[in-house]
């Protein structure tokens, strides 16, 4: 009767004491909201392949940040528009030249991000570059709260509305044009809302790491499952856990907030790797060993098909 | 609705389409395929017939010349659910996490709201098409966990949830068993008597002339079209094939019972 509340209470106090703080607080509910929209959108960047693109829309928001101060306009919409114009940059490289899709990316998005370097040194502005790269989710201010919660919201929303549509276009896009949808503006979608996601998390993990947000948790969920609905729930979990608890250990710790995040997405991904039941490291490896079980199982299949 | 009666043409009407790296891929391609005919696009592999295919899905653009679908265009015959596809395997992301039951119910999303919520219709006409080709019990399986047969099956109940009188299949007996093809074929005969227009383009020689109404000739543009007896010519074939040795014409049934044996 002793012995429990003892062994609870570092844990208890752990989770709680940094409560007390307001900045804390907002710092937790808003990273696990950001959390909850890159983790649902990450299963459709897994499933595209577009995590290069998320990459390149990630870098190539930074003129964004630094035109929208300078005109004194919210700097998600600033990010938005350069985020969502280098995406459309990039289709049209594309589609003018021969070269293969990665090499375009490569071009475009370091083009972007090296002129949001030349204007961040020269216009004067309180912009710390730093907490545009890395993320500053404990100093984040109430407008900035807002940016999030609008870009974030407008996300979740479209998903939840074209979620099948757009899971179609990631899987066959000739089935979907041959249905008579609009492919075109699905591909806009779903780069449109990739944009968005980017922007609701720029204050909390920095470009540089929101890929991981967009990457990881799907990653994480693909390894575990075959159904796309488990796969959104898995991913949700793997995310929103990763976002509290990172920003609990970046306080008692005293480390990067971003980078805590994103270290313990990437020790959940390597644990799931290795322990996933069906597609990891060691089931494989015992897969492998055992080649009778492989048989049995796939036996009835045979059977079945010639009748 | 008149005109599903009465079944729905495919014209092709003089298109060209060129490839990026300025090389043609098809010219001057005119042919038609008959209302309620199973017509065989035959000929040797590169020779455009994937590309003819994805001219008429829409999915590729000509640089000139226009498709016709029972008379609309195709983006319009498309949006009216009159054009069904099945695609070639590899093709298919196989390890993408959707279960048989979903990619057959992705046939109706044509028939649903934007949100795509599927109804007792829906429903019904999924395990129908499932039914038909024989995949009910395989419903629940992701689709990487099918044989090759059982994969087209499964894609092929897609386009009969689809319930499109136009039906495309590229290269649909490639990695299939005899038996399943023969299952196939039967189907598509089926369909065929049920007023279905069915497209399909193969390699198999041996097969075409025991079940295709008409054969198109293609090799880079039309060579010759018309009923399978008059066109499957050695003239013609070896015209298509390019001097390519032909295998000589075996019947198709006696050769499945071989194999069984």
């Amino acid at each position: 009767m002793t012995a429990l509340p003892v062994a609870a209470l570092p844990i208890w106090n752990w989770i709680v004491e940094p409560l007390q703080y307001g900045f804390l607080i907002r710092a937790i509910w808003v990273s696990a909201f950001v959390g909850l929209v890159c983790a649902v959108l990450s299963c459709y960047v897994t499933l595209k392949g577009w995590s290069l693109m998320g990459d390149a829309i990630s870098h190539a928001v930074v003129p964004g940040v630094v035109v929208a101060y300078a005109l004194n306009i919210p700097f998600a919409i600033g990010a938005f528009v350069f985020g969502f114009g280098a995406t459309v940059a990039i289709g049209y490289v594309k589609s003018k030249t021969r070269l293969k899709e990665d090499a375009v990316i490569g071009v475009v998005f370091t083009g972007f991000f090296a002129f949001g370097l030349v204007l961040v040194t020269k216009i004067p502005s309180n912009i710390d570059l730093f907490h545009i790269l890395f993320g500053n989710v404990l100093g984040i201010s109430p407008q900035d709260i807002i940016q999030t919660l609008i870009a974030g919201g407008i996300t979740l929303v479209v998903i939840l509305l074209r979620r099948k549509d757009l899971l179609l276009f990631c899987f066959d896009p000739n089935q979907a044009k041959a249905i008579g949808l609009n492919v075109q503006a699905m591909y806009y979608t779903l780069l449109s809302v990739l944009a968005r996601t980017i922007v609701a998390a720029l204050q909390t993990a920095g470009i540089i790491l929101v890929i991981s947000l967009l990457v990881t948790p799907g990653s994480i969920a693909y390894l575990l499952t075959d159904r796309f609905d488990r796969m959104l729930i898995i991913s949700t979990i793997a995310s929103v856990f990763s976002c509290v608890f990172g920003t609990y250990f970046s306080y008692h710790l005293d480390v990067s907030t971003g980078g805590s995040i994103v270290v313990l997405l990437t020790f959940l991904f390597v644990l799931t790797m290795v322990f996933a039941p069906k597609y990891g490291v060691l089931a494989q490896e015992v897969r492998k060993r055992s080649p009778h079980v492989l048989d049995e199982g796939q036996k009835p299949q045979v059977v079945v098909d010639q009748t | 609705m008149q005109a599903t009666a009465t079944g729905l043409d495919i014209s092709v009407d003089n298109i060209s389409v060129t490839y990026s790296n300025a090389r043609l891929a098809l010219y001057n391609t005119t042919c038609t395929v008959e209302p309620g005919s199973i017509t065989a696009l035959v000929g040797p592999n590169g020779c455009g017939k994937s590309t003819l295919f994805k001219t008429i899905m829409g999915f590729l653009q000509p640089s000139q010349g226009r498709v016709r679908v029972g008379g609309f265009p195709v983006p319009k015959a498309q949006k009216r659910q009159l054009m069904a596809y099945v695609p070639q395997s590899d093709e298919v992301d196989w390890n993408f996490p959707v279960s048989v039951f979903d990619v057959v119910m992705m046939g109706r999303y044509g028939y649903m709201n934007m949100l795509r919520i599927a109804g007792q219709k829906d429903r019904r006409r999924v395990m129908e098409s499932l039914e038909r080709v024989d995949m009910v019990d395989f419903r629940h399986r992701q689709i990487g966990e099918l044989s090759g047969g059982q994969k087209k099956r499964a894609f092929l109940a897609r386009a009969l949830a689809q319930e499109g009188k136009v039906i495309l299949l590229d290269e649909p007996f490639t990695g299939v068993d005899v038996k399943t093809e023969k299952k196939i074929v039967d189907l598509l005969m089926q369909l065929r008597d049920e007023g279905h227009t069915i497209l399909l383009s193969t390699h198999d020689l041996a097969s075409v002339s025991t079940f295709c109404d008409r054969t198109i000739l293609l090799n880079r543009t039309v060579l010759a079209s018309g009923k399978t007896a008059d066109t499957f010519t050695q003239d013609n074939l070896e015209m298509t094939f390019g001097g390519l040795p032909v295998a000589p014409l075996r019947p198709f049934y006696p050769q499945a019972e071989e194999v069984d044996a």
